[in-house]
């Protein structure tokens, strides 16, 4: 890691952790809110950007994960608010309880579904990834005892353990927040640079050769679509106690979309980066419509006309994402130098044939 | 019953044919310029609303296409003029976050310009009625006329892909870029020729869309996601792959519709499996798409390379 | 069920631990809105309206509200329950509004309501009305000014049924409003109908569905179909030659000047049940009406008529109240009172602060204009109240 890119982190970590204070003392603690969303949507990031910038496995479902997680605090919720036993045992609304729920639970259907979805390559990756995501999305749709198309409205937040700290003050949450986006950027961050990481991105450029060398890439590619989905259903956890609120929405295309934006946004394989990625996407959605309105009353409710083409530019002038803008980098993305140029969902591409492995022909993978 | 099963298919069909338009631009700017272009769906929006407004001044449905089609294709040369054509050599996820970026511009643009409330249009006069076909087989001659054009469409192209210079420009372009390239093809212009006929052909969907469905802010993206699924299902590139994908998504859909909620029902006796019918209905296609690749990653009729 | 009353507990003492840091807006002489409503995506056409409606209504009450200026933040929520929190959050938390309004769908309303509730913010809807807080779950900071949801699919049955019709057949979109809509029909129509049809929520075309429905031959169809829905199922339904055939009945939201001139001549004849009508004739109505299409150049539907009565009702609280809202029993005591003409002529709130009114049979018509619009028929309801009314403690 170069010095500037160390500098970076650290001022960023610096106005993270001081955020709370700064916003309470100015009397704006409503943004200690608004940051805490971004940094659940940073988590979710990061965790796709895991997958997709180093595994180059372009997941257009990851909502499905957030969800999923989400979906575990809204039904132990409607379960205790009832007073139903759930699977035979008494729901719980212990923090620390759901959480490890969310993520077992996420990492389980990422298991299922990864196993099936990374058969496929390229742009069929991207369209299965969706249609797991789709059938989930209408599954929950159809689930009627759990609000169905309405959704949940939650009534209170996940407890913390003997009630030392209320999730609803807005510090406290922050803090949980960044304590667990922290935790998944070391444990992302070891992954990268661990033998399991260099497979897996040595797999991205050409598998053949990895394969070759006798390294079972799909296992390491499940293993990896399977850590991602845990934390994605961790952030989905989070952002349930956030909102207060579940529903299929959380489920949608357009959240899958969202998330691949902020990961492009901010930098493909950077891993740093999403959390960049998210910030920008939040407080654009927060600050233009406000800004119009500033210049005209009424253009605030227009706000899109703006975003678009401030998305548009953003790809066709910042290549490496705004990471690779703070950092100083022109070139290819650091952390994975071998990125550069690389198109990620190529290997179906006839010019790729040489690298187009098909399916049948991964040793690796497990009949 | 018998009846009742053929008016179902013609319905097939015809949801089929509007996804077969719309696919067909979609899966040759995607074959041809490697290009993921989720702003497709802001074109049939387009297409829609200048027809609907052609209507108004001319009064006429077949005028008002005559002026709304090429105006649409014009809109997509400049798009690809102006913004897309940087785009080609950017991988997917880039193309992706900028063509998201047009529908937010367009889709806003659109409510600027005609309003946030859907607008009118209706069947044209000489398609109103119903067409006979025995005793209990009617259907509407507006959804009859859709599913010829759409065939018609369809053998168009196929003939223009297989018979013309054009054409065999636009296989080679599919299953060899660099060839083409090397023939000294004005690759330029053959990218925005195809470009603008794919936005003409989505268009082309809006307009006859238009009288049955409301024309409204969004439209595009509702049959977008259908049409990613049609091209994939197809495989990319590949026009007849559109065609069969396209009429077996419309009739999976609506057979599942029809089907799925009553046997459900019939099955269990309750009206909440009549809901759970209702909702492995909207899954149908995605266990359709899903089942076709995993047994054929490159879709049903892959380009050759 | 149980556990309701000590949730309300928890929000009371949350707001005591916050010390009471809601803005004191009689002081300052203004009283601060949160408007969360849809203002772009489809569903746009409704939220727009309902704001228009609002705001006409500040305009004809002089730009004030019970003597205070208001100041109103608007919120975009997308038609989507968790922007809605989001901007409930903001509204209640940065902007430090008294009263949030607005808000279409009944999902986005039950989504906003704990963190309303939480902060003591009171909630008046223009339009979601859902069941849930309408009965056990009734809520102290919600009223409702438009209906409760099923109440114009209860007038509607109670028609179908006074005409005779004996072979119905009923639709609606597979989510809980629509399975509300249809239960509400059956409640006074009765069980007996030839089917009852959910499709998906969003469907465009309904061919597969009007084929179904053709070969069962009913004598009456029944629908809810809001918004874009609404447009190409009516539509489709004339298209498909079952309008000269076999009569259709919907609620207004189906028939609405918002998706009118999307139909166009489609819905002409049909007959709809509304709490309002353009026509109603009384003087604040025939202000509004006159003063919506001078102001927007366009007729307003019954979002807009809601909308506008919000704005009544919350001058009519503040006036008596002396424009407190700090007194959050006083306010709400004010709100219960109702003490507004109404553009619907007599209005009253339950004990769970939905309405009691009138719901009147009305009938898709051409204007003199040529512009289509709906026109009285007959009063189906006179004071009708909700079906779940008695199982709130309020």
């Amino acid at each position: 890691m170069r010095t500037r890119e160390k500098i970076v982190l650290l001022i960023t970590l610096a106005v993270l952790l001081l955020l709370p204070m700064v916003a309470e003392a100015t009397g704006n603690s409503f943004y200690i809110r608004l940051a805490a969303r971004i940094l659940i949507l940073a988590l979710a990031a990061v965790s796709l950007d895991l997958i997709l910038g180093f595994g180059g496995m372009v997941s257009f479902g990851h909502a499905a994960f957030v969800g999923l997680g989400g979906y575990v605090v809204g039904i132990m919720f409607y379960h205790d608010f009832n007073a139903e036993p759930i699977l035979g045992l008494d729901a719980t609304q212990s923090f620390l309880a759901i959480l490890a729920m969310a993520a077992v639970v996420s990492a389980m259907f990422a298991l299922v579904i990864g196993a099936i979805c990374l058969r496929t390559r390229g742009i069929s990756f991207i369209m299965i990834t969706l249609a797991f995501a789709q059938m989930l999305y209408f599954l929950m749709v159809a689930a009627r005892k759990y609000g169905g198309e309405d959704g949940l409205a939650l009534w209170n937040r996940n407890e913390m353990p003997g009630g030392v700290v209320d999730l609803h003050d807005h510090a406290v949450f922050y803090f949980v927040c960044l304590g667990l986006l922290l935790a998944f950027l070391f444990i992302g961050y070891r992954v990268v640079h661990s033998r399991f990481g260099r497979v897996l991105r040595g797999a991205k450029d050409n598998e053949r050769r990895m394969t070759a060398l006798g390294f079972p890439v799909y296992r390491y590619r499940l293993a990896a679509f399977v850590i991602a989905g845990a934390a994605a259903g961790v952030s989905g956890a989070l952002l349930a106690n956030y909102t207060m609120f579940v529903g299929p929405s959380y489920l949608s295309w357009t959240q899958s979309g969202e998330l691949i934006v902020m990961v492009v946004l901010g930098g493909i394989g950077t891993l740093f980066g999403p959390v960049f990625g998210a910030a920008a996407f939040v407080l654009l959605e927060e600050f233009i419509p406000e800004i119009l309105n500033h210049v005209r009353d009424g253009w605030g409710e227009h706000w899109q006309i703006l975003l678009g083409p401030i998305l548009l530019f953003i790809v066709l002038f910042a290549r490496n994402g705004l990471y690779g803008a703070l950092r100083g980098q022109t070139g290819g993305p650091m952390l994975a130098p071998d990125l550069t140029g690389a198109d990620l969902t190529e290997p179906d591409r006839p010019k790729d044939a040489d690298v187009s492995v098909e399916p049948a022909t991964d040793t690796g993978r497990p009949v | 019953m018998t009846a009742l099963a053929i008016v179902q298919t013609l319905n097939g069909f015809q949801l089929g044919v509007t996804l077969f338009l719309m696919a067909a631009g979609l899966t040759l700017v995607f074959g041809i310029m490697d290009m993921i272009n989720l702003a497709h769906g802001s074109f049939y929006m387009i297409g829609a609303y200048l027809t609907a407004t052609f209507v108004g001044v001319f009064d006429s449905f077949l005028l008002a296409v005559l002026f709304a089609l090429p105006l649409a294709a014009l809109v997509g040369l400049l798009v690809e003029m102006v913004a897309l054509r940087t785009l080609y050599q950017r991988d997917h996820l880039d193309q992706v976050l900028a063509t998201f970026g047009l529908i937010l511009f367009f889709n806003e643009l659109v409510k600027i310009i005609w309003g946030p409330v859907p607008i009118f249009m209706g069947v044209p006069e000489f398609l109103s009625g119903r067409i006979m076909f025995g005793p209990d087989l009617e259907y509407p001659a507006y959804r009859l006329a859709i599913i010829v054009v759409g065939f018609l469409v369809a053998i168009g192209l196929w003939l223009m892909i297989s018979r013309t210079r054009l054409g065999m420009l636009i296989r080679a372009g599919a299953s060899n870029r660099e060839m083409v390239t090397a023939l000294g093809v004005n690759i330029k212009l053959l990218y925005s020729l195809v470009f603008a006929l794919g936005a003409g052909l989505a268009a082309l969907a809006g307009a006859m869309a238009g009288p049955i469905y409301s024309v409204q802010v969004g439209m595009g993206e509702q049959i977008l996601i259908l049409t990613f699924v049609v091209i994939v299902i197809g495989g990319i590139g590949s026009i007849r792959g559109a065609m069969v994908g396209a009429i077996l998504v419309g009739l999976v859909d609506t057979f599942g519709r029809v089907l799925l909620p009553g046997a459900m029902f019939a099955l269990t006796g309750s009206t909440a499996a009549q809901g759970v019918g209702s909702a492995i209905a909207s899954m149908s296609i995605y266990i359709l798409m899903a089942a076709v690749l995993f047994f054929r990653p490159r879709g049903l009729f892959p380009v050759k390379v | 069920m149980m556990k309701f009353a000590s949730l309300t507990t928890v929000a009371a003492a949350a707001l005591l631990a916050a010390g009471s840091g809601a803005a004191v807006a009689d002081q300052s002489g203004e009283v601060r809105i949160g408007m969360i409503t849809t203002l772009s995506g489809p569903g746009s056409g409704l939220g727009i309206d309902a704001r228009d409606g609002f705001q006409l209504g500040i305009e004809h009450l002089g730009g004030t509200l019970g003597g205070l200026e208001p100041v109103i933040f608007e919120g975009d929520d997308q038609q989507e329950p968790s922007v809605a929190v989001e901007l409930a959050g903001r509204m209640v938390e940065r902007d430090e509004v008294d009263i949030v309004t607005g808000v279409i769908w009944s999902n986005l309303a039950l989504a906003v309501m704990p963190t309303l509730a939480r902060s003591e913010t009171f909630f008046v809807s223009v339009n979601a009305g859902p069941s849930e807080l309408a009965g056990a779950q009734c809520n102290p900071f919600f009223f409702n000014v438009a209906w409760q949801n099923d109440n114009n699919h209860e007038a509607m049955g109670q028609h179908v049924r006074d005409e005779g019709y004996e072979r119905v057949y009923i639709m609606a979109p597979n989510y809980p409003a629509g399975r509300d809509a249809l239960a509400g029909f059956k409640r006074f129509y009765g069980d007996d109908v030839v089917d009852e049809v959910y499709t998906p929520l969003g469907q465009l075309d309904y061919a597969a569905e009007l084929s179904q429905l053709q070969s069962e031959d009913p004598d009456a169809v029944y629908i809810f179909y809001p918004g874009g829905m609404g447009i190409n199922f009516i539509r489709q339904y004339e298209q498909a030659g079952l309008k000269e055939t076999t009569p259709l009945f919907g609620p207004a939201f189906s028939f609405s000047q918002d998706l009118l001139p999307a139909v166009g001549e489609a819905a002409m004849g049909v007959r709809n049940t509304s709490q309002w009508s353009p026509d109603l004739d009384n003087e604040v109505n025939a202000r509004f009406v006159e003063g919506f299409e001078e102001r927007y150049d366009r007729l307003p539907s019954l979002y807009a008529s809601q909308g506008y009565d919000a704005a009544l009702l919350i001058d009519s609280a503040l006036n008596i109240t002396g424009g407190d809202v700090s007194d959050k029993d006083a306010f709400r005591e004010a709100l219960r009172q109702a003490d507004f003409d109404s553009v619907r002529g007599d209005f009253e709130f339950n004990n769970n602060h939905y309405p009691i009114q009138d719901y009147y049979l009305r009938e898709v018509v051409m204007d003199d204009e040529g512009r289509i619009t709906n026109r009285l028929v007959s009063t189906i309801f006179e004071d009708h109240a909700d079906a779940y009314h008695q199982d709130c403690a309020m």
